[in-house]
């Protein structure tokens, strides 16, 4: 089975999702995915959820986090804090391979 | 098929409480899942672990799973007794439940599970499962596109509804604009779907090798630019590799070790936007052995120099 470029597209803030894209992604319901704006870990464009946009970068912090709190049976609280530190952690892991880029010699 | 003891697994006794089931799985739980653990067979333990639970969290498998008896040990082959299956709720007749030597206990529970659904909800669509799978890519490949065959296995229903993974190949092409830490996400080309539900999706997961001459940061690169003395002094124009080809970048004098040199669009192209940058890191090289000529030469510097590297030194301990 060959895959046309068409069906690839970067996870990254240049893709762009909706409220029931972001949802159906990261396979949870649209109201967790409201849940957590209102925890302030998503921060769509847009005042109106139907007008939400979404970059598609906090796909994965969210899928995992989803993941996690599914298997473990947390709640959506639960899943907030997961999704903050799991960004935290993509953060200081980027700047790690930063530092490392521009010190040279690792 | 063999024998499981999902009471040893969860670690707990055969008259445990649910709420004991419970607590026990959330403990293994935590300990193994695979977003977590490092235990490299952390998956494989969790899978279990899950795998015991939802069995025997439902107080009607849990019944079932019992009714199979105690008299199994772990791993031993085993049949459930004549008719087991028709005790429980709307469980499927003869024939379309069959004990295949292939199938594993959790298939006969996710079959008894997918019987008692019943008709009305069995028509409904349900999505296929997201996969995500690690892909390793040299620079070069990341800096040009390419194309990778991606070996997955995913699970899929047989004709007698039971659960298997299929391995298969997947072409993917990978467009430029890949870097360390991305992901790309692959439309319908996950798990498949059941009673028309969607297929799920495959996410891969890029990585880059270490590279023996760039090192990447984002979308930009980094390199060392070994200069002599006199060149990061006087100023030079040197050969340095991109990824595109050699060209000549223009080292000013006074160069200081560990300056950045820039060359603008020289590094990784993005998915949008323009291309990552290249860093020349200057680092001063001094020569090895000097011969005779050289060692008057730097002689001759020292005396003529006023040049003093410790200034600031002197300065910090007055």
């Amino acid at each position: 089975m060959t895959t046309g470029t068409e069906a690839a597209f970067w996870m990254d803030t240049h893709t762009r999702l909706t409220l029931v894209e972001v949802a159906e992604t990261c396979g949870i319901s649209e109201s967790v995915v409201q849940e957590l704006v209102e925890y302030g870990v998503l921060t769509p464009a847009g005042a109106e959820p139907r007008e939400w946009v979404f970059g598609a970068e906090c796909v994965m912090s969210v899928r995992k986090a989803a993941r996690l709190c599914n298997d473990l049976e947390l709640e959506t609280s639960a899943m907030a804090l997961v999704v903050s530190f799991l960004d935290r952690i993509q953060e200081l892991e980027a700047q790690v391979r930063r530092l490392r880029s521009q010190a040279g010699g690792v | 098929m063999k024998y499981k003891d999902y009471y040893a697994i969860l670690g707990v006794k055969r008259d445990a409480s649910a709420d004991d089931i419970r607590k026990s799985y959330r403990k293994l739980a935590q300990k193994y899942h695979p977003d977590v653990s490092k235990d490299p067979q952390g998956e494989e333990k969790f899978k279990e672990v899950a795998e015991a639970y939802q069995t025997l969290k439902d107080p009607e498998k849990r019944k079932a799973y019992d009714e199979l008896g105690t008299a199994h040990a772990s791993g031993q082959e085993f049949r459930p007794p004549p008719g087991w299956e028709q005790r429980f709720g709307d469980a499927p007749g003869e024939g379309q439940f069959s004990f295949d030597d292939n199938i594993d206990l959790s298939d006969l529970f996710e079959s008894l599970s997918r019987g008692r659904r019943g008709s009305a909800r069995q028509s409904r669509p349900v999505r296929g499962e997201d996969f995500e799978v690690a892909v390793r890519l040299t620079l070069e490949q990341a800096f040009h596109g390419t194309q990778v065959d991606l070996q997955v296995a995913l699970p899929e229903y047989d004709d007698k509804g039971v659960l298997r993974a299929v391995p298969k190949t997947i072409k993917a092409r990978i467009p430029k604009g890949a870097t360390d830490g991305q992901r790309l996400r692959l439309r319908g080309q996950g798990g498949k779907g059941f009673n028309g539900g969607a297929a799920g999706d495959l996410y891969l997961d890029i990585s880059l090798a270490p590279h023996p001459i760039f090192r990447v940061s984002g979308h930009d690169l980094y390199l060392d630019l070994a200069l002599a003395p006199w060149e990061a002094a006087l100023g030079a124009s040197v050969e340095i590799p991109t990824l595109a080809g050699a060209v000549n970048l223009k080292v000013p004098p006074g160069t200081a070790a560990g300056a950045k040199l820039r060359l603008g669009g020289r590094g990784l192209p993005r998915p949008e936007g323009t291309p990552g940058d290249l860093y020349a890191v200057a680092q001063i090289v001094n020569p090895t052995v000097l011969n005779e000529r050289e060692r008057e030469l730097y002689r001759e510097l020292a005396q003529a120099s006023r040049f003093d590297p410790r200034g600031q030194l002197a300065k910090g301990s007055a």
